[in-house]
């Protein structure tokens, strides 16, 4: 270890997030790889690790030949603190390497707030920030990851980006990487080359639109079985089951819902499989499921006996998150609280039935209560509900309807709860409601902070049980989040200001500021309300059209009309709405 | 008390798995090597595994204790290769055994240090110095409670025996016993006296290494 390093540890708070070392780590011998890459995570080790998609890649990479991959995440603020007063380069968590040395550093987008975060990496391994400044093949510097489907407000800073499911993709740009490297090529030349690769988007390079790439069968797809348990405590801390990819729903605010089309699922018996060789491996008491829409999956019963009988007997609990109120089952939570009991979440995301409709969250307040009623009979006490509040077409009635759901919650318990003496906790948490680009709502302007504050005082008025507890999203970073993610290319300079004025670790409050960031677009000479609260014209171009997700225009736009008809839209299994996906996924069943 | 014990190794990148984080670590390793040990009873089941005296963030140990119970039959012979094969880099077990004595008999530690003094050349004259600092009768030094107050502790009848020796440039090393527990005397509070008393004895950085764990008559504790 770096003796540098040896002197920083022992000051920091929970230095095991800077060590490696961890059980199931893989570490290789430099000296017989030609390939090596840094999985760059632009978030704390918490959080990096906690993701699903980070472990996939990092066992895709490691399993080729030559390739030898590592972790690279971003440092708490007194570990950065340090690494920069030491002169220490950020480094790869297995081998101790400077990141800069590396030959590919691929960065995980899944969220806006991330944007700071990944220059701030950038600058921490001793590299220049902006793709033309970086002149040689090695470092490349790459993206991948949900936020890439508008890449527009990054694409100064990264060589390429990686458009839709990493596995296969991210295999044949690392292939075409080695040939590259040996062969001499120049970074000019092997950008042209994998311009060619379907799903690889290089800004002012790639021609025409790309589109996204998918894994057409999930029971083929690679599991991390043996993944990387960390040695200290994380966020997710447990085995995590990928049910399916997509979403059958079409929620119309989601994003995850369009872009992730069409729903395929992994069989129950192969799901069986790798919770059970995940169990064993990691030695974790906790399995959880994970998907979109859990209680969407066809075979969840099977699915949860066949893991609870492996579980039961070994004390390991199951836990099932986000399910959706319309078919929620006691009988699959009676089994499943069997182990361990957790509180129940429900997210209607909206207060009224005509607003639910109009956003197509197909849940009805029927549903929900009757859910809830056999919930609070079985001996269930705490419950969440999450609410949007700005969603399009809301009105103060929209608002108020949300404390009248919840009373009428409240009043289910009363009626129905067998261990009154309890008591009941119902969490209520709204948000701002952001639109994105490539869903039904990535015309409409998001209200504005001063409203959200109004509806949220106007919601707060309205619940007054001391049984309720309200927590409210502050809007300021929904209003930068809402910038950022329907941004164009002119954004990159204010990241960067952002950034300069000591942006980074933005999804973090304590380390978030709007000062900064009105600061950064007054000095770039850019007015964010453009962006984030003004309704576009139904047929401006936007910037992220250079992405196809499958999902066209036309059905979008379709589906906005319909929103403001109020008009519901089928699930995917009850009848196809042409979203268009079938264009990029030939020989999918998109019924899942 | 558990019936079994586990001594084991804490090395190299080990050493900044925190004490709760290493308790974790040891439950889930069991699992993975296939090894079926005692739970708590009740709604939330866990292993019921303690490590004995909590090693400090940073220290290395060749002599760490931890008792748990086997209750699936794996004889105690195995676990020390099973085990270690399942363990983050840095955690080696080296033996399994039946616990015969209690761990409050553990009263000394054998620590060795070693203390870095990047602009000191010569060293010889510092480890008389930190010789003679040591050997007094007694020795202040202040340390927080856990309510976050002030308190003073004379750490010299912690300190059952010590001794320094120059190890070439800017580096000393030290060897000691000190108590282990009611109170133990952590290290940290010995550069704690130094920059309290004697400032111009603190070492720039030191590391400090747990050797071995004593009874009250000096055997060795197993």
């Amino acid at each position: 270890m770096n003796p540098k390093l040896q002197r920083i540890l022992p000051r920091v708070q929970k230095p095991a997030r800077y060590v490696g070392g961890e059980y199931g780590q893989v570490v290789k011998k430099a000296e017989d790889v030609r390939v090596r890459m840094g999985l760059c995570f632009p978030d704390t080790y918490e959080i990096a690790m906690s993701n699903l998609g980070l472990h996939i890649l990092y066992g895709v990479f490691n399993e080729m030949d030559g390739v030898w991959c590592e972790r690279v995440f971003q440092p708490w603020g007194d570990m950065e603190a340090a690494l920069r007063d030491a002169g220490v380069p950020l480094y790869g968590l297995e081998s101790g390497t400077s990141a800069g040395d590396f030959d590919i550093l691929g960065f995980s987008l899944g969220y806006e707030m991330a944007y700071t975060t990944v220059l701030n990496m950038l600058d921490l391994m001793g590299l220049p920030l902006r793709a033309s400044e970086r002149k040689g093949l090695a470092p490349l510097v790459i993206a991948g990851g949900s936020s890439c489907y508008n890449p527009a407000p990054m694409a100064d800073f990264f060589d390429l980006f990686i458009i839709g499911e990493g596995e296969e993709v991210g295999r044949e740009l690392v292939r075409l990487y080695d040939a590259a490297k040996s062969a001499g090529l120049s970074k000019a030349a092997f950008l042209l080359q994998a311009a060619e690769i379907p799903g690889i988007y290089v800004p002012d390079v790639s021609v025409g639109r790309v589109t996204k790439r998918v894994v057409a069968d999930l029971d083929k797809s690679y599991f991390p079985a043996e993944g990387i348990v960390p040695s200290t405590e994380i966020v997710h801390d447990r085995v995590a089951l990928e049910l399916f990819r997509g979403c059958i729903r079409g929620c119309r605010f989601c994003q995850a819902g369009y872009v992730y089309r069409p729903v395929r699922e992994r069989s129950a018996d192969v799901l069986i499989e790798q919770g059970k060789s995940a169990l064993n491996h990691a030695g974790y008491q906790e399995v959880t499921l994970l998907s979109l829409s859990t209680s969407d999956y066809r075979d969840l019963d099977g699915l949860c006996d066949g893991l609870l009988d492996f579980c039961e007997p070994r004390k390991i609990s199951l836990s099932l998150p986000s399910l959706r109120a319309d078919n929620f089952s006691m009988d699959l939570m009676q089994k499943v609280q069997k182990v361990r009991k957790s509180s129940l979440t429900f997210a209607p995301e909206a207060g009224s039935q005509r607003l639910r409709d109009a956003i197509n969250k197909n849940v009805t307040e029927e549903a929900l209560l009757e859910s809830l009623r056999v919930a609070f009979a079985g001996g269930w006490s705490a419950v969440k509900l999450y609410f949007m509040l700005g969603l399009p077409t809301e009105t103060d009635e929209d608002v108020v309807a949300i404390a009248e759901l919840v009373n009428k919650v409240l009043w289910t318990w009363k009626q129905h709860a067998t261990n009154k003496n309890r008591g009941v906790r119902l969490t209520v948490s709204t948000s701002c409601f952001v639109p994105k680009a490539h869903t039904a709502f990535q015309w409409e302007a998001q209200v504005s902070m001063e409203e959200y504050s109004r509806r949220v005082a106007l919601l707060r008025e309205s619940m007054k049980s001391r049984a309720i507890t309200y927590n409210w999203h502050e809007a300021d970073g929904s209003f930068i989040e809402a910038v950022l993610s329907r941004g164009d290319r002119r954004l990159g300079a204010v990241i960067e200001e952002v950034w300069r004025k000591g942006g980074r670790l933005e999804a973090w409050s304590e380390y978030f500021s709007l000062e900064r960031w009105l600061a950064a677009f007054d000095a770039c000479g850019i007015d964010p309300h453009a962006y984030a609260n003004r309704e576009r014209a139904a047929d401006e171009v936007f910037p992220w059209e250079v992405i196809d997700t499958g999902v066209t225009r036309d059905f979008l736009a379709r589906e906005r009309a319909a929103a403001y008809a109020d008009k519901l839209s089928p699930d995917c299994r009850k009848a196809c709405t042409v979203c268009g996906v079938t264009r990029v996924c030939k020989g999918v069943d998109c019924r899942g | 008390m558990a019936r079994h014990r586990l001594r084991f190794s804490k090395t190299g990148r080990a050493v900044y798995i925190s004490h709760l984080d290493l308790m974790r670590t040891m439950q889930r390793a069991f699992p993975r090597a296939g090894v079926a040990i005692r739970h708590t009873e009740g709604f939330n089941p866990h292993a019921y595994i303690s490590v004995a005296l909590p090693l400090s963030l940073g220290m290395e140990s060749g002599c760490e204790l931890l008792d748990f119970e086997v209750i699936d039959g794996t004889p105690l012979a195995d676990l020390p290769a099973l085990l270690t094969a399942k363990m983050p880099e840095g955690i080696a077990v080296s033996e399994a055994y039946e616990a015969e004595r209690k761990v409050k008999d553990i009263a000394w530690l054998r620590l060795a240090g070693v203390l870095e003094y990047d602009t000191l050349a010569d060293t010889s004259d510092m480890a008389e110095r930190l010789a003679a600092f040591f050997g007094q009768g007694s020795i202040l030094a202040t340390k927080l409670t856990k309510k976050k107050e002030e308190t003073q502790v004379d750490i010299a009848p912690l300190i059952r025996e010590i001794s320094f020796a120059s190890d070439g440039v800017h580096r000393i090393r030290m060897d000691a016993v000190v108590a282990a527990q009611n109170p133990s005397l952590n290290p940290s509070l010995m550069l704690d006296a130094l920059r309290q008393n004697a400032p111009d004895l603190e070492p720039d950085f030191a590391v400090f290494e747990r050797v071995e764990v004593y009874d009250g008559g000096m055997g060795v504790f197993r």
